[in-house]
């Protein structure tokens, strides 16, 4: 009689949590400003000695003995030689007599932050390096891998000529550039590969810890200092690199650089850092 | 084809501060690629710096200094839009030279 | 597990080491041009320095002479460095007449790194960045008067900087 009693009261108390539960949903909707804000709060909480700038320094804002190690590197900069020769690429017409400066605003100078944008007219998210080949195949090259050398010479100076510039990440008012965001976002946030990592479970939860040998960097500017030379690497990467390489290492399988998921992934990261410096090219452990 | 030798020469009327930053890859033929064989030996072994006919820096590397090397150091004298000599030779006899001027 | 994996690296050290031997025959057969200015200089590359495995014997065919420490030099590297790839390492000295400042790391295959000279009007003074197999030892040498000197300090290396 008594336990009947109490499952009938459990009963009516769940029943009450699920007729809770719309409101709890609308609470979630869509919000990218409110992301922004939150996330960024997180952060600075979390390192309440460093300033929002300081996050695009990566692991060398987390650990003063690597911070000096890099200011050392700085001096003289190991992405020094693909910036020069991203420069001169860039500057290099191509077969037809046309550059990459036709292909952008502003003559391609000063305008990594506003990349990825959602175009409006395809409905997708359109990122640098994307704009990049597209530009190229326009003009009847031969597109470049999203990860090789060519790629992070290209990015390094279109990064460079950005520098200092704030992240600023549009989202217009369209259904479609919503779906997108929160679709980077969910990727995010999504457990994967045999580590069962998610984006965040380093990247959020970890920053400024080893993970192994190294310092996890922070997801908040992460992506303003790309393209990066790595030590580990002993050479450039690319934002794709970046991502394949991170899932990857939690044993799970990459997808193409590129693909839908990783556009979103990187307008939903893009926008979480809006405000913060481009610092690219960057030098990393 | 752009000089393998970057160099920051300056002068602050008393001594000259050189940075020296060199591509190449410094291959200690310790290493092995992804097929699993041994990256031959290819690194810089002699680096000098000139100022005015005379050696002011010389530099002897082995396989341990690392990719794209780096080298700091700095001189008594040097004027500013004077020139400095640098260059370099590989174990496999490959060299490259440029001149920078005194900032 | 980790019985493979340590099994693993150790033949794959032994087949290094056996490789590296081989390298070292093949960098004796190989031509070796001094340009002009170099040989001008009066100053030949120790590639006998350059082949000797521990840090006693490189310094041996190096200097000829045996070092004793000093405090008058200033070994400035990190404690643990980001990656054995690239390790940031200066010296500078108080010590007068400084004729060359040399770099080792005992742990590393080949021990001896760099080793530079200083004419006179030269600042005993070198930075430069190294390779670092595993957490070692480093020494830097400092010739002066015609006395050999000595620092030292131990970085800690948890990513290889030899490859693989």
């Amino acid at each position: 009689m008594m336990l009947r009693l109490a499952i009938r009261t459990a009963v009516a108390l769940a029943l009450g949590v699920l007729a809770l539960a719309p409101a709890a949903r609308a609470a979630d909707t869509v919000d990218p400003a409110a992301d922004k804000a939150a996330f960024q709060k997180f952060f600075t909480d979390k390192f309440p000695k460093l300033k929002l700038e300081d996050f695009v320094n990566g692991p060398y804002s987390m650990n003063e003995d690597l911070h000096r190690q890099w200011e050392e590197k700085e001096q003289f900069p190991p992405y020094e030689f693909s910036l020069e020769a991203g420069k001169e690429m860039f500057s290099k017409p191509f077969k037809n007599g046309k550059t990459y400066a036709d292909c952008f605003p502003n003559q391609g100078i000063g305008i990594r932050q506003n990349y990825p944008y959602f175009d409006e007219t395809e409905g997708k998210v359109i990122t640098l390096e994307l704009a990049l080949n597209r530009c190229r195949e326009a003009n009847g090259e031969a597109p470049f891998s999203y990860v090789r050398d060519d790629m992070a010479a290209l990015t390094a100076y279109m990064a460079f000529t950005s520098r200092g510039k704030l992240m600023d990440i549009k989202i217009p008012n369209d259904p479609r550039a919503l779906e997108a965001y929160q679709k980077g976002k969910e990727y995010f946030y999504t457990r994967r590969g045999q580590l069962n990592f998610s984006c965040a479970t380093c990247h959020i939860q970890s920053p400024g810890e080893r993970i192994r040998a190294e310092v996890l960097a922070p997801a908040l500017g992460i992506l303003n200092a790309m393209p990066i030379y790595r030590s580990e690497w002993s050479g450039m990467g690319t934002t794709s690199r970046r991502f394949t390489t991170c899932n990857s290492q939690i044993r799970g399988v990459p997808l193409n650089p590129q693909d839908d998921e990783y556009r979103n992934l990187e307008y939903y990261l893009s926008y979480v850092s809006n405000g913060l410096p481009i610092s690219g090219p960057g030098a990393r452990p | 084809m752009a000089s393998s030798i970057r160099v920051r020469a300056t002068s602050n009327g008393d001594t000259t501060e050189v940075q020296a930053l060199i591509q190449h890859p410094m291959d200690s033929g310790f290493v092995k690629d992804a097929k699993g064989e041994i990256i031959p030996p290819h690194f810089i072994q002699q680096l000098t710096f000139e100022y005015d006919g005379k050696a002011v820096f010389l530099a002897d590397w082995g396989g341990g200094v690392s990719k794209d090397p780096y080298v700091k150091f700095a001189f008594k004298g040097g004027k500013k839009g004077d020139e400095l000599k640098v260059s370099w030779v590989d174990n496999k006899g490959a060299t490259d030279s440029t001149t920078a001027k005194i900032q | 597990m980790e019985i493979t994996s340590n099994e693993f690296f150790k033949t794959r050290r032994l087949v290094l080491k056996g490789a590296g031997v081989a390298a070292l025959i093949g960098l004796g057969v190989v031509p070796f041009e001094v340009p002009q200015a170099l040989a001008a200089a009066n100053d030949k590359y120790p590639e006998e320095a350059f082949k000797q495995k521990t840090e006693a014997e490189a310094i041996k065919a190096l200097y000829g002479k045996t070092a004793e420490p000093s405090d008058k030099i200033k070994l400035d590297a990190p404690e643990i460095a980001e990656n054995g790839a690239v390790v940031p390492i200066s010296a500078t000295t108080t010590l007068a007449d400084v004729s060359s400042i040399s770099f080792l790391v005992s742990e590393n295959p080949i021990s001896l790194v760099a080793s530079y000279k200083i004419p006179a009007g030269t600042l005993p003074s070198v930075a430069n960045r190294i390779k670092m197999a595993k957490t070692s030892n480093v020494t830097v040498l400092v010739e002066a008067g015609g006395k050999l000197y000595s620092a030292v300090k131990e970085i800690k290396v948890t990513v290889g900087g030899c490859g693989g």
